[in-house]
């Protein structure tokens, strides 16, 4: 039986883990390789690297974070952020990524999806949504959700899907940062419109969250992120509340 | 030395960190030559069956791998262990080692690909992939082999239908998820392969013990 995937999210400023609001106010929160075996050691079942500043300062994720990251890793490893150009998609998995996630680069040039996905595999490609509710729909957004494009999620993800992508990685702007739990309604309709792996993202701070999102049919994985980071709670916490909620989720080791 | 055959697609250094980890020598090559010298090969490959197959039947890639599975372990992971097949319905023609396809799967209304940690069914009598024990393992493909003999079958997996998650037959074997980022587990599994390796390499007539092995 498929197991749920709780998926630690480190958002890295170059080769810093780092929390903010709105890419503002960035706090230190550690070092990505420590970050990450602690995660993996208490039971993550993948981990997500966001350089949340590459795109801005127009470069790519850093190779040798990628690869001090990747070395210590006996789980999956997903690189996001400013990778605009197969060389540099074919540069992050070299380093030792298993999948990138695009998302501006996606919008920008579309056919980016499909050119990875012939090189490197569907497998390796995971496409990154952010949308804002509006109105009965939901809006997509571009450069870390600062960017409206004429984009509606369900055609979005249909085109996504159609392009190549194996995964897609649904983060609400409206939810992300409250702790107000994740944007249900999104993902119901998005698991209604595409046949690709779900993850769902933003708001997630709780289990009961977590296990709601979960619960959508299609949705396979929660990423979180703060919680974390501040110490709050940890993924083995999380984990044995939610398998005590009847949710499937692997034990660690 | 553990060679890691490179067909020039799909990342390579995953693999061998995990070896490197447990204390393997590891050599990243398309050698002929360097295969040749290898106690062991692994033929790892994620991506596209046919853009693999091309590469096999470029040079003398397919020939050293299916010359060397005569007498080194060889152990293909992910879209490597689909190569160990005859052919895929994705395109291409795979080594032939072991009889049977690929095809895609069919799993009920279920998202694809299969993506995250699923439960690996170990059969008896699989060396070190049952010396592993089952457990859980990251899985993230689309198409499963179809092995055309029942005692190939090493290990099997749900996911809206029982697929075969590995085989075996003499010096062969296959795993369609990828131990080397299968946390624990995975590691227990590259452990027992490394222990396959160095007893074997102490033989100058490698094990034939496995069920399949008389018959094949």
């Amino acid at each position: 039986m498929l197991r749920r995937r709780i998926i630690p999210c480190l958002d890295v400023a170059g080769d810093i883990v780092v929390k903010g609001t709105r890419f503002q106010d960035l706090q230190v929160m550690g070092d990505p390789a420590e970050l990450a075996a602690r995660y993996e050691e208490q039971g993550a079942d993948e981990v997500v690297l966001l350089d949340i500043t590459a795109s801005a300062e127009g470069r790519a994720p850093r190779p040798e974070v990628v690869e001090r990251v990747a070395r210590r890793l006996g789980i999956p490893l997903t690189v996001g952020g400013g990778l605009g150009s197969l060389a540099v998609i074919g540069q992050v998995l070299g380093a030792g990524a298993d999948k990138v996630s695009l998302n501006t680069p996606a919008l920008q040039q579309p056919e980016l999806i499909t050119a990875a996905a012939q090189r490197f595999g569907s497998q390796a490609v995971v496409v990154a949504v952010d949308v804002r509710r509006v109105d009965d729909d939901w809006a997509v957004f571009a450069r870390g959700g600062s960017e409206p494009t004429a984009w509606r999620l369900a055609p979005w993800l249909k085109k996504v899907e159609s392009l190549g992508a194996g995964e897609i990685l649904l983060t609400s702007i409206d939810r992300d940062g409250t702790g107000g739990g994740y944007d249900l309604e999104a993902l119901r309709s998005a698991a209604a419109t595409v046949g690709l792996p779900i993850t769902a993202s933003g708001g997630g701070a709780f289990a009961e969250q977590i296990a709601a999102a979960l619960a959508v049919p299609g949705v396979t994985g929660a990423l979180i992120a703060g919680i974390l980071h501040s110490g709050r709670t940890t993924v083995a916490d999380l984990k044995c509340e939610l398998h005590a909620m009847g949710v499937s989720v692997r034990a660690a080791g | 030395m553990i060679a890691i055959a490179d067909l020039g697609i799909g990342n390579l250094s995953s693999v061998r960190w995990a070896l490197e980890r447990l204390g393997a020598q590891v050599e990243v090559t398309s050698s002929p030559a360097a295969l040749r010298g290898a106690q062991a090969i692994v033929l790892p490959g994620v991506g596209h069956f046919e853009a693999a197959a091309q590469r096999l039947s470029q040079g003398d890639l397919g020939a050293t791998l299916r010359e060397r599975a005569q007498s080194v372990p060889l152990f293909g992971i992910c879209l490597g262990m689909q190569l160990l097949f005859e052919r895929s319905e994705e395109g291409g023609e795979g080594l032939g080692l072991l009889p049977g396809t690929v095809r895609r799967m069919a799993p009920r209304g279920l998202p694809l690909p299969h993506t995250g940690w699923n439960s690996v069914e170990v059969e008896p009598n699989a060396g070190f992939l049952t010396a592993s024990g089952s457990g859980e393992a990251y899985f993230v493909h689309s198409y499963a082999v179809e092995p055309a003999q029942r005692a190939h079958v090493a290990a099997r997996t749900e996911y809206g239908e029982r697929f075969v998650s590995a085989v075996r037959s003499g010096h062969v074997a296959g795993v369609q998820f990828h131990p080397e980022r299968s946390g624990a587990y995975g590691r227990r599994m590259l452990a027992s392969f490394l222990e396959e390796v160095a007893v074997c390499s102490k033989s100058s007539r490698p094990s034939t013990s496995w069920k399949g092995a008389s018959s094949a």
